[in-house]
């Protein structure tokens, strides 16, 4: 590997500075709607949730989470339908690979970019959030290095998908049958604690149940004893999807 | 002849059961201008492909600069410029900041990149448009930015697969030209082309591939004059004592129903004689072009 990496990078920042004012937005305000629409519309109905051996708010409850999603989100849909549009519409990596680049910094740049892009929503969200005084420090700027971690994990998810899709189309598979069971069932706007067995093993089974459970713990400033389950999960899961998004891509560019 | 530049040894590409370049060897020196030439799926694409790594061997040697392309890929690519096929300009962003982030790729330094990119856009007479994006430009156009960007690197040798194909004729002399220019520059150049007028006006030497094979290869001239002679005598609607005397007098020609093609060195004699006798209208003599050559080793079916 020699700077390949970080050339595809600068490409995908150059393009990002272009539309930094646009791609600000989306970061900036959904977590505003969601905790207007659940933190302040639902948490009157619902009160206070457990957490560990203590209570809190349920608007306390479900920031950690909306930052997890958005980990998540960002790196995944930049590593499928960006990357997608990159490799196949505008052959973005036909032109890379005429140059002393291969493929395996091309695909390794696009994923670390994916990361970025979730450390971008994560820095701009957190600044909203800590707004709310809803994160504590210092632990909390350790959501930095979170976020590029989870980044990591969906997005070598994201980019295997991209290896094997036919078709653009395709991508609403993985989102209807990953991302959306994923957004709503990985402890993120209810506790998984009152929950029967089978669903709580079911619910640590996916990513974004580790990845919220990591961000709960830093959001509220402490170390929980889940975390080296949780790390150890995320960082197995990137080895697993990494490789295969190489090995993927490799055999759909290289013919 | 010095070590040649690209040299390939029973090069072989297979996908499956579908052999795409069968065994074929062929040698470029430095400072010539070589030309693939065949009709669609013949190989030329997947050859040149091979060249710069975007395709692996499934058997033979071949060697770009002396280094083995399987072994070097890295280092034989920085020192080539490559014009694929499709346009592979990004959308993202603006010409100019196409040639600086594609500089970038090779490491090139920012401020010798810049200086690089404004030198070879005035060169294809494109520094008007150094804001502009792909999408807004023609055809032509984009192809002489695409040009342009694979110069970036001042490469030892440029690879084109099909340079103007899909271009006006105004855009196409104006892609010659450059060519030309390069060439004169002592630019080794490994192209494709579909068009012998490209082919005959560009190339020093040439192949022409089908079916994965080398049919022929050499000079252009020498090419028409072995293969064709000087000249052809087109006939349209030829009758029938026309087809027996031409076969009496074992010239060498070709049946195509309608039009016969008499391929030789014919003096005005002969020309003057069948047309008198034979034909008082629908009888053109020409000079024997490289189209002559290829339709007369590939056949005239069509390919698809």
């Amino acid at each position: 590997m020699s700077t390949g990496i970080l050339r595809v990078w600068q490409r995908n920042l150059d393009v990002y500075r272009q539309n930094w004012k646009i791609s600000f937005m989306p970061p900036l305000l959904e977590p505003l709607l969601y905790l207007a629409a659940f933190g302040v519309g639902l948490s009157g109905l619902i009160g206070d949730v457990p957490y560990g051996d203590r209570k809190i708010s349920y608007l306390a409850f479900i920031a950690p989470a909306l930052l997890a999603i958005n980990i998540m989100n960002n790196a995944f849909f930049e590593n499928t339908y960006s990357s997608f549009v990159r490799m196949y519409y505008q052959k973005t990596f036909d032109a890379m690979m005429a140059t002393p680049m291969s493929v395996e910094e091309i695909i390794t740049g696009e994923i670390v970019w994916g990361a970025t892009k979730s450390v971008i929503a994560t820095a701009i969200m957190m600044v909203i959030l800590t707004f709310f005084d809803l994160i504590h420090y210092p632990a909390g700027l350790l959501l930095i290095p979170l976020a590029f971690c989870g980044g990591f994990a969906f997005g070598s998810m994201g980019m295997y998908f991209t290896g094997i899709v036919s078709h653009i189309e395709l991508f609403n598979l993985p989102f209807f049958l990953f991302i959306t069971p994923m957004f709503l069932f990985s402890g993120t706007f209810f506790p998984l604690e009152g929950m029967p067995p089978w669903a709580q093993a079911l619910a640590s089974a996916l990513p974004l149940t580790h990845l919220v459970d990591l961000a709960r713990g830093l959001c509220y400033g402490g170390f929980v004893k889940s975390f080296p389950l949780a790390i150890g999960y995320l960082i197995l899961f990137s080895l697993v999807f990494y490789p295969l998004a190489l090995i993927k891509m490799r055999r759909r560019l290289i013919k | 002849m010095l070590e040649p530049i690209v040299e390939a040894l029973k090069i072989r590409k297979a996908y499956g059961r579908l052999v795409a370049v069968d065994d074929i060897s062929f040698a470029i020196a430095r400072g010539e201008c070589f030309g693939i030439l065949g009709p669609n799926g013949a190989g030329k694409t997947t050859t040149i492909r091979m060249t710069y790594g975007f395709s692996p061997l499934t058997s033979g040697v071949l060697k770009v600069f002396g280094l083995d392309v399987s072994r070097h890929a890295r280092a034989i690519k920085a020192r080539i410029g490559v014009c694929q096929q499709d346009n592979t300009l990004d959308p993202d962003l603006t010409i100019f900041q196409n040639m600086t982030v594609f500089a970038r790729y090779f490491d090139i330094p920012a401020p010798l990149a810049v200086k690089r990119a404004g030198e070879l856009l005035s060169f294809m007479s494109l520094d008007n448009r150094s804001h502009s994006r792909a999408m807004e430009l023609s055809g032509g156009m984009v192809r002489r930015i695409v040009l342009a960007r694979a110069l970036i690197n001042q490469p030892e040798l440029l690879i084109l697969d099909e340079p103007t194909t899909g271009l006006d004729p105004q855009s196409r002399h104006q892609v010659w030209e450059r060519l030309d220019n390069l060439r004169r520059q002592g630019l080794s150049i490994l192209l494709t082309t579909h068009y012998m007028e490209e082919a005959s006006r560009l190339c020093d030497r040439i192949i022409i591939m089908d079916q994965g094979r080398i049919l022929i290869q050499g000079k252009p001239s020498g090419l028409i004059r072995d293969q064709i002679g000087r000249d052809v005598l087109e006939i349209t609607s030829p009758a029938p004592d026309l087809r027996a005397y031409i076969r009496l007098q074992n010239m060498a020609f070709e049946d195509l129903g309608d039009r016969l093609l008499v391929y030789g060195n014919h003096d005005d004699h002969l020309y003057r004689y069948i047309t008198n006798r034979f034909c008082p209208e629908g009888c053109v003599m020409r000079t024997a072009t490289l189209e002559d050559v290829f339709l007369k080793l590939t056949g005239r079916g069509l390919r698809e």
